[in-house]
């Protein structure tokens, strides 16, 4: 059972105070867990709270009430076993691309030579494919550039748990789809915890172990969690043509319409 | 800024001459333009020197009689006689090192209000308070301290250059995206270390914003500051030839002054693209 003990998050209540006193009660007992190798989405509509949820994982903001432990080990801060993708890449734009995942790997190996600290960076670089845009700045990539960076520098840290937030999100659609299989192909090699948050159908089935589905806010909670069974290594133009595909696709988007 | 915009001016040239149609290039050009607004100015001015014949000069006579100091910048004939050049670098050093005092103070105290509230309670309303008062109203202050022209007028220039970098500081700061503190804490890293790999850089723009505002003051306010001191300098120049009805040298001394500013401002913008890494702004 040390695969379900990996990632737990137990009863997890986040509320906020409002203006007038009463409280804004955003997540009302959450419990989720996520394997050692398992790729998690979770699925909600806009407002829901599953950014809070992977923010209240990351260690960025922390449960009124509940816990969240990784190995056991209860989350109370921020730390690099859980590197984040953020939605808008969180890139820093004086840094090159080189740049931006070195202060990453800086930062987390600080007893590592400078040529293994090089070799890291290359190797991640290469990895998304950015190589010839390695010495480029935020502003001179486009968009899906932009994440593959972020993807990147996450990867690089080398963390236990690797946090998506919504990072296909502020992708055009023709871009969306390539940097999807893109993540998905790096993960089938180097499998890990991975919690991702979507508002995505299609995104969550395509690159899920387990999608998990939240009711709306105010007391927001999951409410449903699907086992996704498909074979991998996956690709998207394949998996659209089985019919397993379209019953967990209709079963997912049943769910989500209740909840309109 | 056109007409520094070298690589558009460049390129309308060169494809005036590849496409053998340079004249109506150069029409449309980045050149000409601004040349039109500046041959409106002279003309205004030639017409109102023609009414007021007695005392100013016409362009033609303004150039003739400026002959000297125009190619002869850095002459000198004497302890108090010295070619413009001269003049211009002895403001410049003024406020180059009034300027450089200033940024020195208001680049920490705008970290210091824009990342504590308390400090931006206590310090906000004396900001807000002494930013509209014209900086020459310290100079009897500063001559009242120092007993001396030279520091008095060097401190009126860091009094100036304090208001608008401390506020665009504090203003910078506040603005840090999140994210950017976010993707450090999640990386473990040190307050100390985000203030310096963090939040400075990402406030560059804005502190470059405050110090461009502070050093484009700064340079209007020497000439005046020069013009009640006196000794050597562009602004004290402008006065004693007044004072000797050269009015001729009060037009070479606009032009001077004017381009001077602009190139001042000008490398300032490179300065920030160079440390930045990003195109400035304005």
């Amino acid at each position: 059972m040390t695969q379900q003990q990996f990632l737990t998050i137990e009863n997890v209540v986040k509320s906020f105070k409002k203006p007038d006193g009463s409280d804004f009660v955003v997540l009302n007992g959450i419990h989720l867990s996520v394997g050692e190798k398992e790729y998690v989405s979770v699925i909600g509509h806009s407002g829901c709270g599953k950014s809070t949820l992977v923010r209240i994982v990351a260690g960025l903001e922390k449960p009124t009430s509940g816990m969240v432990t990784l190995e056991g080990k209860r989350i109370t801060k921020p730390g690099a076993d859980r590197m984040m993708v953020f939605q808008g890449y969180a890139l820093l734009p004086w840094l090159t691309v080189r740049e931006n995942i070195r202060l990453a790997v800086d930062e987390v190996f600080k007893k590592a030579t400078v040529a293994e600290k090089i070799s890291i960076v290359n190797k991640h670089i290469e990895m998304v494919k950015l190589t010839p845009a390695a010495d480029k700045y935020p502003h001179e990539l486009s968009g899906g550039m932009k994440q593959r960076v972020g993807v990147a520098r996450a990867l690089a840290t080398r963390p236990k748990l690797l946090l998506l937030d919504e990072p296909f999100g502020a992708l055009d659609a023709l871009t969306r789809p390539k940097l999807q299989q893109q993540v998905i192909d790096i993960w089938e090699n180097h499998r890990q915890a991975v919690m991702m948050i979507t508002h995505d159908v299609d995104e969550a089935i395509f690159m899920s172990d387990k999608v998990v589905m939240m009711t709306n806010s105010p007391n927001a909670t999951i409410g449903k969690v699907l086992d996704i069974p498909l074979p991998r290594p996956r690709h998207a133009h394949e998996l659209r043509e089985t019919t397993e595909y379209y019953h967990l696709r209709n079963e997912a988007l049943d769910f989500l319409e209740n909840y309109q | 800024m056109n007409i520094f915009s070298k690589n558009k001016v460049n390129k309308a040239f060169y494809m005036g001459f590849k496409k053998n149609n340079f004249l109506e290039k150069f029409t449309n050009s980045q050149v000409f333009l601004p040349l039109i607004g500046f041959a409106g100015i002279i003309v205004l001015w030639w017409i109102i020197a023609l009414f007021r014949s007695e005392m100013m000069p016409t362009p033609p006579e303004a150039l003739a009689k400026n002959l000297d100091f125009i190619l002869h910048p850095f002459y000198r004939r004497g302890p108090g006689d010295l070619g413009l050049g001269w003049l211009l670098l002895a403001s410049l050093r003024r406020v180059c090192i009034g300027f450089l005092l200033g940024a020195i103070v208001a680049i920490p105290v705008g970290f210091l209000i824009g990342m504590n509230n308390t400090a931006w309670q206590i310090l906000n309303p004396v900001i807000q308070v002494f930013k509209p008062v014209s900086p020459l109203v310290w100079l009897p202050i500063a001559l009242a301290i120092f007993n001396s022209a030279e520091p008095s007028a060097i401190f009126v220039i860091f009094i100036t250059s304090l208001w608008s970098t401390i506020i665009n500081t504090a203003e910078g700061v506040k603005n840090v995206p999140a994210e950017y503190l976010e993707v450090a804490q999640v990386l473990e890293m040190p307050r100390w270390k985000q203030l310096v790999t963090v939040m400075l850089p990402a406030s560059l723009p804005y502190i470059f914003t405050g110090l461009r505002i502070s050093l484009g003051i700064a340079w209007l306010v020497i000439v005046a500051v020069e013009m009640l001191t006196g000794g050597i300098g562009i602004g004290f120049f402008v006065w004693d030839e007044w004072n000797r009805l050269n009015v001729s040298s009060v037009f070479l001394a606009v032009f001077v002054i004017g381009i001077t500013g602009l190139i001042l401002d000008y490398a300032l913008a490179k300065l920030q693209t160079l440390v930045t890494h990003r195109p400035a702004r304005g």
